[in-house]
Parts: C-alpha cells; sequence; structure tokens
C-alpha cells in the first residue's frame, strides 16, 4: 500500500509544481486565455441571431456547448500533447529512472490537467455568467455540473494518453486536430445538431464532444431549448451512458498502451528523437 | 605482435559474492544484426570502470540493459544482485542513472527539481544510507549554489550536465551509470567533477560505471579500463595493465651536450642501457614514455577491427 500512498503524495507534489509554472509561464497563461478571446469573438459575431425555432440567443447557446467542448479539447489534445513533449525531452525516461517515478508522473499529469482544465473552465465560465443572457444555473444545474465535469474528464484523458502515446513528435499530434475540428463541427457545438443530415448525426453520437455539449447546455439553459435538441430532450442517461463508455473504454486500453510505450523509452530512444527533431529544424 | 581476443582476466578474479555488476556472455540481437556477441565483465563494490570503445560498439545497449531500460537477448546480468529485466522500484532506489541527452522539466527550478526528485527516494532510505541527499548539500557538491533558484531551461551547458549528475545521484546510489558525463564542461568544471566522482568512490563506497571518449578522463578516474569493439570486450584492465598488452614502443627523450634528443623504441630497457654505456655522464634530463593509453586503445582497437576483418574475409572464402 506503501506504494500507493508514495504515487498519491509524489503525484501531487509534482501536479502541483506543474500547475504552478503554467500561471508563471507567459505562453501557458497565453494558452489559457486564448480560448477565452476566441470564444467571446465568435459570441460577440452571433449577437442578433436566434436559436432557430425559439426566441433564445444563438450565443448563449453557443457558450455551453463551447464549454463542453473546452473540456474534451483538454482531455484530449493537452493530453496527448504534454505526453508526447515529455516524450520527446527526456521527462518521461526521467520518471523512468526514479523509483515510483511512473506512477508519480501519471498522477501528476491527471492534477496537471485537472488543474488547467478547471481555470480554463472558469475562466470561460464567469465573463459569460455576466455578460451574456439568457445563462443561468439552477440547484439541479450545479449537481448535473457536479458530474458531468469529472465524467468528461475520465472520458476524455485516458483516450488522449493513448493518443500521446501512438503518435510520435509534436509534428504529427498536430495531425490530429484536423479530425477533432471536424468533429467539433458536426458536433451541435456552434450550430444545432437538428440542421444536420441523419447519418451524421449518428457519427456525432459516437463521440464524446457531442455529450459533453449537451450535457453544458442542460446546465446552462432553459428546458425550453430541448426544443433544439435530438429527442426534444436533455438525455441525461445517455449522456452518462456514453461518456461512461468512452471512460471503460479508455481506462482499460491506456494502461497497456502507456506500458507499452513506456517500456521502449530509452536513452537512445531519446536521443534518436532528438536528432529527428534536429533534422526537422536544419 | 599479438592479436589480442576475448576477455583478458584482470590480475585478481572478483569473488561472486563481492560483485555489485556481474555480466555473463551478454548478447544482444536487432533483428538480424547482432550488436552484442557475448560482453563478460564484473565490478566491485566501490570500484570506478570506465567503458571505453568506438561509437556503434555497443557501450549504449550494453548500459541500457543494466539500467533495466532494455531487454537482452541471452546471457547472465546481476545489478546489485538482481536481474535488472524483472527488479522493482526497491532495486531502482539503488541506482543512478545519467544519460547522454536530456533537455527535461525546463520550467522547473533547479532546487525545487533536485527537492521533488529526492522525495522519490525517501522511502528507501536505511540506517547505513540516509536518502535522499540534502538538497542544499547536493546542489553545493555539483557547484550549482549560484544557480539554484534558476529555471532548468536557463542553464548553460555546462550547468545543465552538473544537474543531470546531481539528479543522478540525488537517491545515494550504491551503483551509478554515467554516460559521456564530461561533455560541455570547463577544464575547471571537469576537475570539480573528478574530485566528486573520487568522492562518491572513496568515501560512499559507490560503483560507478562510466562511457567517456575523453581517454585522459578514462585513466584519470577508472580503477579499471573495458574496451568494447565490435560487440565484445576486446581489453580489461587497468590502464598500466592494457598498455603491458600491446607491444607499443616507448619514447626517450634525453640531453647530450646541450642538445635535445627524441628516439622511439620497442624495448626501452636495452636502449637506455646501450645509451648509458655509449656517453655515461654526458646523459642529462633523461625521460621514458611508455604508451599512452591513447596509443594502447588504438592498438587494441585497429587490431579487433582487422581480426574481425580477416576472420569475415576467411569465410567468405570458405563459402567460396
Amino acid at each position: 500500500m506503501s506504494s500507493i500512498s508514495t504515487a498519491a503524495r509524489t503525484g501531487f507534489a509534482r501536479g502541483g509544481y506543474e500547475f504552478r509554472h503554467t500561471l508563471t509561464t507567459p505562453a501557458d497563461l497565453w494558452q489559457y486565455i486564448f480560448p477565452t478571446i476566441a470564444l467571446y469573438a465568435t459570441v460577440f459575431f452571433m449577437r442578433g441571431a436566434t436559436v432557430p425555432g425559439t426566441d433564445i440567443a444563438l450565443g448563449a447557446r453557443t457558450l455551453p456547448s463551447a464549454f463542453g467542448m473546452g473540456i474534451a479539447f483538454t482531455g484530449l489534445m493537452t493530453v496527448a500533447m504534454l505526453l508526447v513533449t515529455d516524450r520527446e525531452d527526456g521527462t518521461l525516461l526521467r520518471a523512468k529512472a526514479t523509483p515510483n517515478g511512473m506512477s508519480g508522473y501519471l498522477v501528476g499529469k491527471i492534477v496537471l490537467v485537472g488543474g488547467m482544465t478547471a481555470i480554463s473552465f472558469l475562466l470561460q465560465l464567469l465573463p459569460g455568467l455576466f455578460l451574456i443572457d439568457g445563462l443561468h444555473v439552477d440547484a439541479v444545474g450545479w449537481f448535473t455540473l457536479l458530474w458531468l465535469v469529472p465524467l468528461g474528464f475520465v472520458a476524455t484523458m485516458p483516450i488522449g494518453a493513448v493518443l500521446g502515446s501512438l503518435f510520435d513528435g509534436p509534428r504529427n499530434i498536430g495531425l490530429l486536430m484536423l479530425p477533432l475540428v471536424g468533429l467539433v463541427a458536426i458536433s451541435g457545438i456552434f450550430y444545432p445538431i437538428m440542421s444536420l443530415p441523419g447519418w451524421v448525426q449518428g457519427v456525432a453520437q459516437v463521440f464524446p464532444i457531442y455529450w459533453l455539449g449537451l450535457g453544458m447546455r442542460s446546465v446552462f439553459l432553459p428546458d425550453a431549448l430541448t426544443a433544439a435538441e435530438l429527442g426534444h430532450s436533455w438525455r441525461h442517461l445517455e449522456t452518462v451512458g456514453m461518456l461512461g463508455l468512452w471512460a471503460v473504454a479508455g481506462l482499460v486500453v491506456a494502461p497497456m498502451i502507456l506500458r507499452r510505450m513506456a517500456r521502449r523509452e530509452s536513452g537512445s530512444a531519446v536521443a534518436a528523437r532528438r536528432e529527428k527533431a534536429m533534422q526537422r529544424i536544419s | 605482435m599479438t592479436t589480442v581476443t576475448g576477455a583478458l582476466e584482470t590480475g585478481m578474479p572478483i569473488p561472486v559474492d563481492e560483485r555489485v555488476l556481474d555480466v555473463r556472455d551478454l548478447r544482444m540481437r536487432y533483428g538480424t544484426t547482432d550488436v552484442l556477441h557475448g560482453v563478460t565483465f564484473s565490478a566491485r563494490r566501490g570500484e570506478v570502470i570506465a567503458l571505453l570503445g568506438p561509437n556503434g560498439a555497443g557501450k549504449t545497449t550494453t548500459i541500457e540493459i543494466l539500467e533495466g531500460f532494455r531487454r537482452r537477448s541471452a546471457g547472465d546480468v546481476s545489478v546489485l544482485g538482481e536481474d535488472p529485466g524483472v527488479a522493482g522500484e526497491k532495486w531502482r532506489a539503488r541506482l543512478g542513472v545519467v544519460l547522454q541527452s536530456w533537455r527535461d522539466h525546463g520550467k522547473w527550478r533547479v532546487r525545487e527539481l533536485l527537492h521533488h526528485l529526492g522525495t522519490y527516494y525517501a522511502d528507501y532510505s536505511t540506517p547505513a544510507i540516509p536518502r535522499p541527499w540534502p538538497v542544499d548539500d547536493l546542489i553545493e557538491a555539483v557547484g550549482l549554489t549560484a544557480q539554484a533558484r534558476q529555471r532548468v531551461g536557463r542553464l548553460s551547458g555546462g550547468q545543465r550536465r552538473r544537474l543531470d549528475v546531481a539528479i543522478g545521484i540525488v537517491g545515494r546510489p550504491e551503483l551509478l551509470f554515467l554516460d559521456e558525463p564530461t561533455v560541455g564542461f570547463d577544464p575547471a568544471a571537469r576537475r570539480e567533477f573528478h574530485d566528486l566522482v573520487h568522492r562518491l568512490a572513496d568515501v560512499d563506497d559507490t560503483t560507478i560505471l562510466l562511457t567517456t571518449h575523453d581517454l585522459d578522463e578514462a585513466e584519470k578516474l577508472a580503477d579499471r579500463i573495458l574496451i568494447l569493439a565490435g560487440g565484445r570486450i576486446i581489453a580489461d584492465g587497468s590502464a598500466d595493465q592494457l598498455s603491458l598488452l600491446v607491444a607499443g614502443e616507448s619514447e626517450i627523450r634525453w640531453t647530450r651536450d646541450g642538445s635535445r634528443y627524441v628516439h622511439a623504441a620497442a624495448d626501452a630497457t636495452a636502449f637506455v642501457r646501450e645509451l648509458f654505456r655509449q656517453y655515461g655522464d654526458g646523459i642529462a634530463d633523461l625521460e621514458v614514455r611508455r604508451a599512452s593509453l591513447e596509443e594502447t586503445y588504438m592498438t587494441l582497437v585497429r587490431e579487433s577491427e582487422a581480426g574481425r576483418a580477416a576472420a569475415a574475409a576467411s569465410t567468405f572464402e570458405e563459402a567460396l
């Protein structure tokens, strides 16, 4: 049992340090602020438009959907990115060379990404509560947030870790952006999914982005807006089911893939990747 | 001239129970290419061993197998009494690893990182070996006191390397692997590093296996030198023992009648005896230098490569 408490102790310390580093590094701060600015710029350009068939502002509908997208993005992209860069610069190998370093590393990453998700979410949420008409949260809404955010986190993070283990090098991970952006386009984040063809709706409902967006809308929007949703309901049961499936699949697959990736880490592997990176530059 | 092949026994074989490192007939094959063809050597507690060899000889592969980062194809390997392929975290805590290239933890501050990495070793502290090394003492030992609060990413190359060494020894390892530790060091930093290695080996009884391309450094630091070429240990012994293996020519310098003379001879003793017989008291400032480690090394590696080329040629002829 002592190894679990060691992993928790070292991992929380590690996550805490790294989270603090993101708050004192200009590039990281920009990564927190930029999506917020982009999001509110989008909402600004949507002023005057309403959700088809209602008098609710389109911007008020977009904002919660984007919160859901933000959680999915942090879970998938940020985790994959962190893993790839940590592998390339030798952070992961250092963890491997340290007793219980790997478990400390993993717990640390969960703490770090949790903190990053929370900060990004708050940055996007707080202005919305004051600036955008039509957003409100009741007690049920807070309760929904309480299970939705952690579940979204667990549903996306292991998948991000798997992607980060499979891709080699930060350039390749950029390739992930394309399908991800495509998925956002069909997941009813910026425009209601009802207006898309049936088969596209089917594809979107396989992935967690749609369900996170839907769940967030259920928190912040009046129930009347279910009129613009599939099945005319917030479909909480289905949300829990689909995100739960992703979480289980991720938690089963991720440890296997991570272990395989970690086993392959060695000094010469890091050196070889470094050489490749140098060739790309010159 | 004799060709040296196979591992050479050192003066005194190390008793089995004193071996911190024990490698027997280690083989490594990638696909159809054999990288290590039966490497055999051992090390006793507190010994400093330098592993030399041309690039591609298998040094890094050997070290990575001993560190438990790579699975071997065949052979018996015991590191601190355990098989590195299956050993656990307790074993890991007794090892220190300094690899060639690190760029990790760039956002961390030096003291913060060393303090944090030290906490992983606290569980493995023993009365004989208190772990981790107190962070401020450690920072001072590697000469980074002035940089303690600096971000790791802003350190110079030499400072970064000192930090790597500090991280390698933060858990007070019983066995330390150093892969080209002094690359990027200026002469003063190199001297300080050599003092640190001597301290680790003599005071803390740390066993050290280091690779380097600096033969002068190998001669200064190592109790024993292993030369790895073509996936085999072609020589194993102290710098003096190795130079005896090679029938190199010694260099003899002297002055006579105000003129300087230099002569190279295979049998220096006979030459000097003859010199004094001819000129007697006329000889001054006599110096005799045995072949340097560099010459020994070059000769041994060349002979090993020539031997392999000859072997390959004979196999080729047999095939015809």
